[in-house]
């Protein structure tokens, strides 16, 4: 990485990157932890100019999200970031444009935003904020809380079902989807640079927990005592273990995954699936995206898929130009006296 | 003067052809009109089509129409009522004949006047036979089975060549109206450029139905309507979605800023994002959005990091884009959207025209959201008004909403086509001084800075939120909020200063004057040009500026002891002419999803100046 920035007038801190406004999250909130990672992983990015980042935002505590930071930065309405950020893409190409959004802006009114700039593979990087609740409208379900729950909108429980974002995400034929918690700086900061090096629609789930509205949301996985069980970091290559001694793997038969013991007698860590990031179908990504569903399976982190397609902001200005070599450079004088013209003396 | 027939002249014709869906009605009107534009006639048109794209066969309300008013003199509408119909079967008949002038001509195809096209259309018995068309003049014309005969060389199949018996009507139109057929031949050859046996039919056929009207006894007498006396210079036929596309095209042209369209495909708007998806050697990108939200808050996007943004829509879709409009008047942006109204509300009449999204397109945000409004008053003037609206979001930094309509979107006349030198420079300056950049700076018409990102250490953050004036901080001070809503209205209300002031036709006072605004201008001109001979004292004005108005529109509306407001809706801009400069004023409303006759208007005007002279 550091060769590659020499190349960079004055090499950027994390501090270039923070504005004079006061951050106003609650204190301890997770989102802290998410402003500081791209803070410090930004000075990192390849071939990116400050002055080249544009944050974009819809509504939300997620969305102060570009106040914060000292780049250009468009805070929207709610759930419109991604339609927003796919225009600043497609007007001018050069631009590295960030979303920063949550888990009611981003899969509930802004969905279908959401679902076509996946499925378009728009140049974007997206940090969903996901903290299960409504936190900027104070303590509401959120289509990712889950079914059962109490809030003050769901008094006897949530009758909703909840969406899984990275199966959405991949439903929807996203090129590059990743997640990670807000605990683990390193990973997050590594997801970051991922995304940012991917070319096309790049979406992180960020487990962020609200310490006011859903405190303890993810603790089920992300404390000491049990993470090492419930979460799986998944690697590029690499068998998919998990466990104190990574004794615990994931293994899948046909489409049906199961957690085996390599330490036990049959079992050997040739059994447990290898991770392919690379792999063009979404079959073993998905199972993988699924296994967050069940208490039985540990949590996946780490790249799920990463593809390539062409992006349509990409395809716009190809058409442009191929149109222009074509046609040639349009000429408006000639274009109106053509066609089905007359004169009258 | 041809053999045996008289040759008459006329000053002017209305022509409406009528069929099913599938007949192909709106080909052969636009095909006539543009024979007869270069012919040297002024003419306007009138689409008339269902929304069902081929509503079932034989039915009323699959009837498809296409009206045409062509003459020798100026011409401002489709015509009220036509002259003459083309009726290719019984429906078109029905649906149309209400509207026919007394004693005008019937041209019907007696091919498709069967027991089940009877009965389809709700006739029980013939009406070219039952003397239910008395006062009428029918020309019973077997239009299918002469196709069938003219084309009998042919391989075609059967349904092909019944496919080109609009040809044959054409043809034998052309006959009668004395226009040549080379610039038909001509589209015909173009069209089917890799299909000679279909250049082969549908030349023949259009041939075989001038002969007939040459040899056929039916028709005695045929009509010659000489050139108007237009301005010199070049001219083509334009639609209004054709003229306010190129408009825009023109904006970006004249503005060397690359034009961004993000549309969601809606009737009667979609055009506009079809002809701009075709301008791609211009740079014109075209974003086919997945809704209409979408579709404006790309446009936002895009135009936040400096390039000339555009959205187009109709009524709904206006609708729906209601606060990314709050969006970009909060963060200053400049921002074009082209509503081409429909009727309504809810999906209404898709298809139809009306002028009922004026107060959508003044107050449908949430709290003191001032924008501009502007409005184009015929097809050509489209080109103008996207051209200005584009100026005025530029140099105010607001969006400007563009008020055109299905009539105008869908009509079309000849346009005395303009150099591009002669169009308005549209100037643009990106801000790019780091010392002296603060986002809500002010200069002297209030607008602010214009500032894209790629530009280095003008970094900055806008947002729907309040921001003080200025700096830009997001602000929750009463005082602050207090200034920056007077400040976004005055910016707006400042505009004034730069348009064109309002212009009285005819008399500068007197007893009335009738106000219009948008595509009823044609009409509203024509009522009162009838007024005037019948030598009524009447003068007219036309609102193209609705937000603000000119500066002087309160001293013109007082030269006059009436003012009367014809709208195709229930009255809002006499709504707006109430409250803002509290006269009484006069309303006529008519809301048929159809352009206003000028007779109707005329008739408003003489019941209100005291009946007859």
């Amino acid at each position: 990485m550091a060769d590659n920035t020499e190349e960079k007038q004055v090499k950027l801190t994390a501090k270039d990157f923070a504005t004079d406004q006061d951050v106003r999250w609650c204190p301890g909130c997770g989102d802290y932890s998410i402003l500081a990672q791209v803070q410090r992983s930004f000075p990192d990015l390849v071939n990116v100019k400050k002055e080249d980042i544009v944050w974009v935002s819809g509504i939300g505590c997620s969305s102060r999200f570009p106040y914060y930071m000292d780049t250009y930065g468009f805070h929207g309405i709610h759930g419109r970031a991604p339609a927003i950020a796919t225009g600043v893409k497609i007007a001018n190409p050069e631009l590295s444009v960030w979303v920063a959004t949550g888990d009611g802006d981003l899969l509930s009114i802004g969905g279908n935003h959401f679902i076509h700039a996946c499925r378009k593979n728009i140049d974007l990087k997206v940090l969903l904020f996901n903290n299960k609740i409504y936190g900027l409208t104070k303590g509401q379900y959120s289509p990712t809380s889950e079914k059962g729950k109490k809030t003050k909108t769901s008094p006897y429980g949530s009758v909703d079902f909840p969406f899984n974002p990275v199966s959405l995400a991949l439903g929807a034929e996203a090129t590059f989807v990743a997640k990670c918690t807000d605990r683990d700086s390193k990973h997050m900061q590594l997801m970051i640079k991922r995304a940012a090096e991917h070319t096309g629609m790049a979406f992180i789930e960020i487990l962020q927990n609200c310490v006011i509205f859903n405190d303890g949301a993810f603790d089920a996985l992300t404390d000491k005592a049990v993470k090492d069980d419930m979460l799986l970091y998944m690697e590029q290559g690499k068998p998919l273990l998990f466990g104190k001694n990574k004794e615990k793997g994931i293994k899948i038969d046909g489409a049906v995954p199961s957690v085996i013991n390599i330490n036990e007698s049959g079992n050997s860590v040739n059994d447990v699936l290898v991770h392919d990031e690379f792999d063009l179908s979404p079959v073993r990504s998905t199972i993988l995206a699924h296994l967050t569903d069940s208490p039985d399976f540990p949590t996946p982190l780490g790249v799920f898929r990463q593809i390539f397609r062409p992006t349509v902001d990409g395809e716009i200005h190809r058409q442009v130009a191929e149109v222009k070599t074509i046609k040639g450079e349009g000429d408006l004088e000639k274009m109106l006296f053509s066609g089905n013209i007359w004169e009258i003396n | 003067m041809i053999k045996g027939k008289e040759l008459q002249n006329l000053l002017e014709v209305t022509v409406r052809f009528a069929g099913d869906s599938g007949d192909g009605m709106q080909l052969t009107g636009s095909q006539f009109s543009d024979t007869t534009a270069v012919w040297g006639n002024d003419l306007s048109t009138l689409p008339d089509y269902p929304a069902e794209i081929r509503a079932p066969s034989g039915t009323v309300y699959g009837v498809s129409g296409f009206q045409l008013h062509f003459g020798s003199m100026d011409v401002h509408t489709p015509g009220d009522r036509p002259d003459i119909l083309v009726a290719m079967n019984p429906a078109a008949i029905k649906k149309n004949l209400p509207e026919l002038k007394p004693g005008g001509m019937i041209i019907a195809n007696t091919d498709a006047f069967d027991a089940k096209n009877l009965k389809l259309a709700k006739y029980e018995t013939n009406p070219l036979e039952d003397n239910s068309l008395e006062g009428f003049e029918i020309y019973p014309v077997p239009i299918t089975s002469l196709t069938f005969k003219a084309l009998e060389h042919t391989k075609l199949s059967q349904k092909d060549i019944s496919r080109c018996k609009n040809f044959f009507a054409l043809g034998l139109m052309y006959w009668l109206y004395n226009r040549p057929l080379d610039q038909t031949i001509d589209w015909i050859k173009k069209k089917f450029k890799d299909k000679p046996e279909y250049i082969d039919a549908n030349k023949s056929a259009l041939v075989a139905g001038y002969n007939f009207g040459e040899n056929t006894e039916l028709f005695t007498i045929r009509y010659q309507v000489e050139p108007a006396q237009l301005p010199k210079g070049i001219y083509r036929s334009i639609s209004g979605n054709e003229a306010t596309a190129l408009g825009c095209l023109a904006a970006s042209v004249k503005s060397g800023l690359p034009l961004f369209l993000g549309s969601y495909p809606i009737t009667p708007a979609t055009e506009i994002l079809q002809y701009l998806s075709n301008y791609k050697n211009f740079g014109v990108k075209t974003f086919q959005a997945e809704d209409e939200i979408a579709g404006i808050t790309s446009a936002i996007g895009a135009s936040f990091a400096g390039n000339l943004a555009l959205t187009t829509t109709s009524g709904p879709g206006l609708a729906l884009k209601s606060e990314a409009l709050g969006l970009a008047l909060m963060t200053e942006l400049p921002l074009v959207v082209i509503n081409v109204q429909r009727g309504g509300p809810s999906t209404g009449l898709p298809t139809k025209t009306e002028q009922s999204d004026l107060l959508q397109a003044m107050y449908g945000r949430n709290g003191d959201s001032p924008l501009a409004v502007i409005a184009a008053s015929t097809p050509s003037d489209c080109f103008y008004m996207a051209i200005e609206a584009f100026r005025l979001a530029i140099k105010y930094m607001c969006p400007v909403i563009l008020l055109t309509d299905g009539y105008l979107a869908n009509g079309s006349e000849p346009w005395k086509i303009p150099h591009v030198n002669e169009l308005p420079d549209i100037p643009v300056k990106f801000w790019t001084d780091k010392e002296t950049y603060q986002p809500y700076l002010r200069d002297e018409f209030l607008s602010r800075p214009w500032a894209k990102p790629g530009t280095p250490e003008l970094e900055h953050r806008i947002g729907g939120l309040e921001k003080a004036n200025v700096t830009g901080a997001v602000s929750y001070d009463h005082d602050n909020h207090d200034l920056m809503v007077k400040l976004r209205e005055q910016k707006i209300q400042n505009m004034a200063n730069d348009i064109p002031e309002l212009s009285v036709d005819g008399d500068q006072q007197g007893d009335i004057l009738v106000l219009g605004w948008g595509g009823t201008y044609g009409a509203i001109t024509e009522a009162v040009l009838r007024c005037r001979k019948a030598g009524y004292n009447v003068s007219q004005a036309h609102l193209k500026y609705l937000n603000p108005m000119p500066a002087n529109t309160g001293t013109v509306l007082n030269n006059f002891k009436k003012v009367l407001i014809p709208e195709i809706n229930l009255g809002q801009l006499a709504m707006l002419i109430k409250s803002r400069f509290l006269i009484p004023v006069e309303q006529f409303n008519l809301v048929r999803g159809l352009p206003f006759k000028s007779s109707d208007i005329e008739e408003k005007i003489i019941d209100l100046i005291g009946g007859k002279n």
